[in-house]
Parts: C-alpha cells; structure tokens; sequence
C-alpha cells in the first residue's frame, strides 16, 4: 500500500483543533477525502488551514498540538 | 517618592525591545532582555546586556505567562521591568504582580490599566471629564427593552460592541431595526464565548470619519500633551501609515482635541505615556472619544519627530516618580513626519505573512531619515509573533517633503530574502489621494480592491 507524506505548507505552530476545548480535526485511522481540513498552522498571528492533499487514511501525525513545525515538514501520513 | 532604578528588565520583543533598550541605556540602566527560545539570536537579545530565557516559542508560554515573566525579572536582579507594546503591557494583573515582587512598572498604576481597559469604564471616566463620546448607550444595555429605547433615540445604522472586545472583535452593524433585533442576541452569545462576558453597548455607527490620537505623558499629578497623530490608513483595523500632525485638522479643532486628552488624563491623576484615541468627522469638524491605550504605542515615533521629545526615556523618567521635565509651553510641533510599517506579508498575496531568513539589508539613510528594526542580515524572522520588522520613519518641514522623503527612503530600504510591505506603501506615497491627505478609516480597504497590482517588491 503506498503511502504519502502531508507536509505543512507553512512554517509556524501547528493545532489538529479549532479550539482548544475542540475535538481533533481528525486522529489517526480517520480516512479523509483530498480537502478536509487536518490542522491549523498559525504563522505570524494568522491561522491557515491545512487540507488533505489527497483521498486516503490517516496512519501517523507526525507534529502534536501546539508543535513549532517548519515548511515542508511532514505532518502527517496517509495512506492511499 | 523617587526611586532611581539600575537594571531595567524588557519584557517584551522585537522593535519595541531594541527601542526600549537604547532609551535605558541613553539613561544610564542596565539592560535584561527577556527571550522565548525562539527569538534567542534576537537583535534585542544581542544589544542588551544580558539576556534571559523565558519560555517556549509559543507567546502564551512565555511573553504572556505572567508568572515565568515576573520570576525571571526578579531572578535577573532588575529593579524595574518595561511591558513594551502587546502581550502584557495592558495586563493589570502583570503591573500588579511586578509592584508586589518589589519591582518597578513602567507604565501606569493597575488601578488606572484596569479603567481604561474595559470599555465601558473608559467610556464612563470620559463623560464624566467632558470629553465628548459616540452618542449611545454610555454603558451596557442589559435588556433588549434597554436597547431598543437607545436605538430609538440615536437612529440606525449603530454599532454593537461587546464591553470586553478589543482589536475590532465582537463588533456588528445594524441598518434597520430588523436587523439590530436579530444580530443583538448573537453579538451577546460571541462576547460570551470569546471574552466570557456577555455585555454589549451600543454607539452611533459614523459611517465616514478618521482616526486621529493625542499622545499625552503624566506624572502622576500634572499631565501635558505632545499633539496628535493621524492613523487612518489600516488595513483589517490594523494601522498601516501614520502621520503626525494630523494634515487636516484645523487650529481650533486641534486645540480642543488635545485638551480633552489632558482633561480625561489629569481627572484620572494617569502615570506613564498613553494615547488618547478619536473618531474625527472632518465634514462636521467633531470628535469623539474611541479608547485610551496606556502603554507606548507602535507610531509613537512620529510624535517624537515633530517635538523633539524622547517618549520612552520620558515613561522611565516618570515611572521612576520623576516630575515631568518640560511644561506644555515647551512643546511645540515643527513639520511634518511620516511613519509606514513595514511588515514580513506579501502584499501581492492578500498579505500572506512572510517570515524567514534575510538574506540582505540596505536600511535607507540621511536628512530626517529613521528606521527602528527588529532586522540584521542573517536573521531569520520566526513565524510565531506578529508581522512587524520595522517602521520607517521620516522627517520633513511639511507634509509634501515628507511625503517625497519618504519615497526616497522607500526607494533605498531593501530587505532580501522574506516579502515585505515596502511596495504597498510605495504605492501610497505616489497615491494622489493620499498626497492629498483625502482619506478616511475604509480608504485603504477600497484601495487594495482597486491596487491589488503593482505591490510586490
């Protein structure tokens, strides 16, 4: 089964909710469609959504809530 | 009561922190720059003379944690600390916990940050000074009954505005009675969840008008004014060029202005720098009351510009309980001075922020030039804290050679490596509307819909 790495488009602090008393956005196993929103990078005060790239299911995060993470790192894994 | 002090610690970062640092030392002070582990290669860190890290990159982790932030300043030994602008400068509990470490505040009392920042307080210690106010509800309307009695009374369109809000959150406006009912409960149950306060006010909503701001300095008993700035060019309500004098405010206005900021000041006995900021209605020549801020302000360098005064040396002077240096005789304004913001956004990109690394700097120099950075070369700009790399500020006799200066400026400053605002304001200073001084707070909104080419570097 291939796999594919969802890598942040941005570099700043990364959220996987929308708030901090909100569920994940998504958590590992979820499936996702190319679109669905997986996290939040906050880059100088403002807040960016990150999207699936592609249809497939999630089988890592690779970045926690809250993590500094830098462009192109990978955030997570899907596989597809 | 004096007390002269001997190491200030910066509790803040960035431009205001270099600012911040070369007024101390110019007064003799020790510097202790407080740094989350992200900003440890800072230019602040590098120019004080010690440096202490205070936290994780995350701001709510380090410069808003009010505790990692006073045991740091205690463990340095400073006998004073410096909010600058942001994080905690308006934080009465911040003030509160640095005096019962035993520390200095440079700012002013907790008594008098709480009062002007909330909303409805700050607009009550105005009426009661006779400076005049949006008409409204002068306070919050605790029923729909309440608030249909205002309406009735100042006529539609009005703004609804959460007592808590700030920074232009929670603000809604209404057209029609139809729609006051239906966003009215709405404005109410967002104030709620974002500020965990519910109340609402309403104002008269002034559909033209420009942002004009009285900079004043107390010592705690005597207060004097250093004139106004004019800041009507922001983009999302966030100032992106500001002027000192405002061009278009006649003499007379002018001097009602100022003295309303002198009046809500002395009545409240303030301590510190703080700004006094205004709607102004250029077609009918009134002003009303917005907010005090009570900290230094970003433009604050334009006022210094045109009187000559240094600002932050003057907050630590007084917050050391000096008695203030100079008489309102003494100040005087002379020219004209221009600041413009210079932000890691690309204005090609609906402002995408930009941070990374500078690759190369020229900083624009020479008669009436300056510029107050947080940048060298080599820096890389983290992606955690706000877009602000520096201001470019001039000086010129009048507006018109300012206006020319600081195209010139423009046309030297350049900044490799990140996207930067530089071209944005470029744009601006050739703008005939804005070489005539015809603008008001929603300008530069219509503007960018029209100049959204031409923008980049």
């Amino acid at each position: 089964m291939a796999t594919k790495d969802l890598l942040s488009p941005l570099p700043g602090t990364f959220y996987r909710k929308s708030s901090p008393d909100a569920s994940p956005y998504k958590n590992e196993g979820d499936s996702v469609k190319k679109g669905d929103v997986i996290g939040l990078i906050e880059v100088m005060k403002s807040f960016h959504e990150v999207h699936a790239d592609t249809d497939g299911t999630i089988t890592a995060f690779h970045a926690d809530n809250e993590d500094a993470v830098m462009a192109g790192q990978p955030l997570a894994t899907l596989s597809i | 009561m004096t007390r002269q002090i001997k190491t200030l610690f910066i509790a803040n970062r960035g431009e205001i922190a270099v600012r911040i640092i070369r007024a101390a030392r110019e007064l003799g002070l020790k510097t202790v720059q407080a740094h989350s582990l992200a900003d440890a290669d800072s230019l602040a860190v590098r120019l004080a003379d010690e440096a202490v890290n205070i936290g994780p990159p995350s701001a709510a982790k380090s410069y808003l944690n009010v505790e990692a932030v006073v045991t740091a300043a205690v463990a340095s030994g400073a006998d004073a600390v410096h909010p600058g602008y942001g994080f905690l400068a308006e934080n009465a509990r911040f003030a509160e916990a640095v005096e019962a470490a035993g520390l200095v505040f440079v700012g002013p009392t907790p008594q008098q940050i709480r009062m002007m920042g909330d909303k409805v307080s700050a607009l009550d210690a105005a009426i009661r000074a006779g400076v005049p106010t949006v008409p409204g509800s002068k306070g919050r309307v605790e029923t729909p009954v309440a608030a249909g009695i205002v309406v009735d009374r100042i006529g539609f369109p009005v703004m609804i505005k959460a007592s808590a809000g700030g920074g232009g959150r929670g603000i809604r406006v209404a057209t029609s009675r139809e729609e006051f009912d239906r966003l009215m409960p709405q404005a109410s149950a967002e104030a709620l969840a974002a500020f965990g306060d519910g109340g609402l006010y309403i104002e008269k909503f002034i559909a033209s008008s420009r942002h004009v701001e009285v900079q004043v300095l107390g010592d705690g008993h005597d207060v004097v004014h250093f004139y106004e700035r004019e800041c009507s060019l922001q983009r999302r309500r966030q100032k992106v060029w500001e002027e000192a004098p405002a061009a278009m405010l006649p003499a007379d206005v002018r001097a009602k202005l100022c003295q309303s900021a002198v009046d809500l000041a002395k009545a409240v006995n303030y301590r510190g720098v703080g700004t006094i900021e205004y709607l102004y209605d250029d077609t009918t020549r009134d002003f009303y009351f917005l907010e005090m801020n009570t900290r230094i302000q970003v433009e604050h360098p334009v006022t210094e510009m045109i009187t000559g005064f240094d600002l932050v040396r003057e907050m630590i002077r007084v917050s050391m309980g000096e008695k203030l240096r100079m008489k309102q005789s003494d100040i005087a304004i002379r020219g004209h001075a221009i600041e413009c913001r210079i932000n890691a956004e690309d204005p090609t990109k609906n402002f995408m922020p930009a941070p990374g690394l500078i690759e190369s700097l020229v900083v624009p120099g020479g008669a009436g030039v300056r510029f107050d950075s947080l940048l060298y070369q080599g820096y890389t700009v983290p992606p955690f804290y706000d877009s602000l790399l520096g201001k470019l500020i001039v000086w010129d006799e009048d507006r018109t050679a300012a206006i020319t200066r600081m195209a010139r400026a423009l046309g030297e400053l350049k900044i490799g490596g990140v996207k930067t605002t530089r071209g944005l304001h470029r744009a601006l200073a050739s703008d005939p509307d804005v070489q005539a001084a015809r603008f008001d707070t929603q300008f530069l909104e219509r503007w960018l819909e029209k100049h959204s080419e031409g923008l980049g570097e």
